[in-house]
């Protein structure tokens, strides 16, 4: 009987119209950040609903940052945009002129609410002794990172190792592009998006390391149980900033520009701040970061600014086409 | 009886053949079956090659979706199935086969008929068009739709300056869909067609019918088994279709995913149940598709004069 209620009600919505709202905006995002915008678009829900009596409704879409910049350049209508890296709305503001170039300039911290860096994920156990970035290009380990061509937290991946590098070998850029060489030729095989890797690793049982988000790691030993898998945390990493932007000529095109704007600044609130830091995001306000301070492993974090010059830099000289990655990278080799 | 029975075994082993190569089976291969000199073991020993091969390939992998779609029980796939996004997926997915499929019908019997039935020139091209689709990745079909119609493409800034969506919207998955499954009934028809010769519809024609009785009254009837074989396997390839869709699609929950972009959706929220459950829609589609098939091939061979 409760099968058939359940049938029941299913094919009635089925056929029933979707539920009503004041005013939709879509979220397009990276790969990790499914759970923690399920969580923020239903508690901005009722905040909008609480505070301008307006019932909104967010849609939420997820794939590789590179590739969903793409899908809005190609004219994906969003309203805001949440990518893994900032060079990836760069690419918006220049290619379709969908929103200002100074974009970054107009939500604190670089528009970033929540930032995040990169860790291992390890077997249990650590069988391989990995304890930090040297270990990953002995001969023998494989390690599992996605396509920096394709996913926003590759190039994170990828940068903080070229990072480590330098600080390793005082500055000597010859070394470190060896270093990097060495690594990716422990990669057997690369996925488009983050989400793809950790799914590679944790459930194809592939490789021995993942370089992963810090909330990815913290995220798959939450869903498999920490009797599966150890973070290990390396002595340097990247610090990461995922920023968020409103897409202007969308917003005033669908006349969503208020709301949107609030969406992103409930990001910035108490109460966004603590969904980010619950989401294993560290959190930027110093009452979350308080509150979530024992959960996060102090480690040294560089800039993007202070080791690479800033993203359009590190993305022309490494990722794009005829770039460092694609001299270092050849798959089969 | 035995002779007869080997036919209808070669008829289905071919009927295998030609939808695994998207080809259709003409009538010269249907002759060749003939009775074979091998010894009894011989027989078997390749029988259960080819059945052993068959269960490790095709049948494991299907157990193993249902089985991981119940593995919590009925009650989990039901609320599994119930989720809203999953259902918006669904109800997507028969949209666009229910606009697809119909299109594709018109258009695949319209074409099989003027190029069985007439001689005109340019027909061999129109030939290779119906096929191009099978000889184009759907990925390709895809991104074709996207510079067409995206925001940078030919028409995307005149769509946008309209407030018309084609891309990541409905009509962009419509036409995706169309393109990938254009073949099926076509190519479905034309060898059925041009095997069954022209000369009913000359008698026809001579007699007095007018082209719509000769098309209704002649024609229809004798490539209805061909019309509902050539629909079936565009349905499913409508609703399995990955590829191009998700080019197109933008994946926006609730709004723009189908039900296999949702399977992967699904899949990589770590949410194995969900995923196994709506897969397990698209693999009970698959089995009605191959009975409802293996009906048709049936009642056709009952019903084609031999």
């Amino acid at each position: 009987m409760k099968y058939l209620n359940i049938a029941l009600v299913s094919l009635v919505a089925l056929f029933a119209a979707n539920a009503h709202a004041d005013v939709t905006l879509l979220n397009v995002s990276y790969d990790p950040t499914r759970e923690l915008y399920q969580e923020v678009n239903a508690a901005f829900a009722r905040h909008w609903q609480a505070t301008a009596r307006e019932k909104v409704s967010i849609r939420a879409s997820h794939g590789g940052s590179g590739r969903q910049a793409r899908s809005v350049i190609d004219g994906l209508e969003a309203d805001v945009v949440t990518l893994a890296l900032a060079y990836d709305i760069d690419e918006i503001a220049d290619r379709a002129r969908l929103l200002p170039t100074d974009w970054q300039k107009r939500l604190p911290n670089n528009s970033s609410p929540y930032t995040s860096t990169i860790v291992f994920l390890v077997r249990k156990g650590n069988p391989k002794g990995v304890r930090d970035w040297d270990d990953l290009i002995k001969p023998g380990v494989s390690v599992i990172t996605p396509n920096p061509k394709t996913s926003g937290g590759a190039r994170w991946n990828y940068l903080a190792a070229w990072g480590y590098a330098l600080r390793k070998y005082g500055n000597d850029e010859g070394r470190a592009r060896n270093f990097v060489t060495a690594l990716f030729h422990n990669v057997p095989v690369l996925d488009s998006g983050a989400r793809g890797a950790t799914t590679t690793f944790v459930e194809r049982g592939q490789g021995d390391v993942l370089l992963a988000w810090e909330n990815e790691a913290f995220l798959a030993l939450k869903e498999f149980g920490s009797g599966k898998f150890e973070i290990v945390v390396p002595s340097v990493s990247i610090l990461a900033e995922p920023p968020v932007a409103i897409v202007d000529r969308v917003v005033d095109k669908r006349g969503t520009r208020k709301v949107a704007q609030a969406y992103l600044d409930y990001l910035y609130s108490d109460e966004g701040q603590d969904i980010a830091g619950r989401n294993f995001y560290r959190p930027r306000s110093q009452k979350a970061a308080a509150k979530y301070a024992k959960q996060f492993p102090k480690l040294n974090l560089f800039t993007i600014e202070e080791v690479f010059g800033g993203w359009t830099k590190a993305q022309k000289t490494h990722f794009a086409d005829g770039g460092v990655f694609d001299h270092i990278y050849q798959p089969g080799k | 009886m035995e002779s007869q029975t080997l036919y209808r075994t070669g008829l289905t082993g071919e009927a295998i053949a030609s939808e695994l190569l998207a080809l259709p089976a003409t009538k010269a291969t249907r002759s060749r079956a003939t009775p074979t000199s091998e010894t009894r073991v011989v027989q078997r020993v390749l029988i259960g090659a080819a059945l052993a091969y068959f269960a490790l390939l095709v049948l494991t992998p299907l157990i193993v979706v249902f089985y991981q779609a119940l593995r919590k029980g009925l009650e989990f796939y039901m609320i599994a199935l119930s989720d809203s996004d999953t259902l918006s997926a669904i109800r997507l997915t028969l949209i666009v086969a229910a606009v697809a499929v119909p299109l594709n019908l018109v258009f695949g019997v319209a074409a099989a008929w003027s190029i069985s039935k007439f001689d005109f020139r340019g027909k061999s091209v129109l030939v290779s068009l119906i096929d191009l689709p099978f000889a184009v990745s759907p990925v390709i079909a895809g991104l074709i739709y996207v510079l067409i119609f995206g925001l940078q493409g030919w028409l995307g800034p005149w769509l946008a300056a309209h407030d018309i969506k084609v891309i990541f919207a409905l009509p962009g998955l419509l036409l995706a869909t169309i393109f990938v499954t254009v073949p099926f009934v076509a190519r479905g028809l034309i060898p059925l067609m041009e095997a069954q010769g022209k000369a009913e519809e000359e008698a026809a024609l001579v007699l007095g019918a007018s082209g719509w009785q000769t098309f209704w009254r002649v024609t229809l009837p004798n490539i209805k088994w061909g019309i509902i074989y050539g629909v079936i396997l565009c349905n499913a390839r409508a609703m399995g279709e990955f590829g191009a869709v998700s080019v197109v699609s933008g994946h926006i929950r609730g709004a723009t995913n189908t039900m296999p972009l949702q399977v992967e959706i699904l899949y990589n929220e770590y949410n194995y149940v969900a995923a196994f459950a709506v897969a397990s829609l698209l693999a009970l589609l698959a089995l009605v598709t191959l009975a409802v098939k293996t009906a048709v091939e049936w009642r056709s061979a009952q019903g084609a004069p031999q």
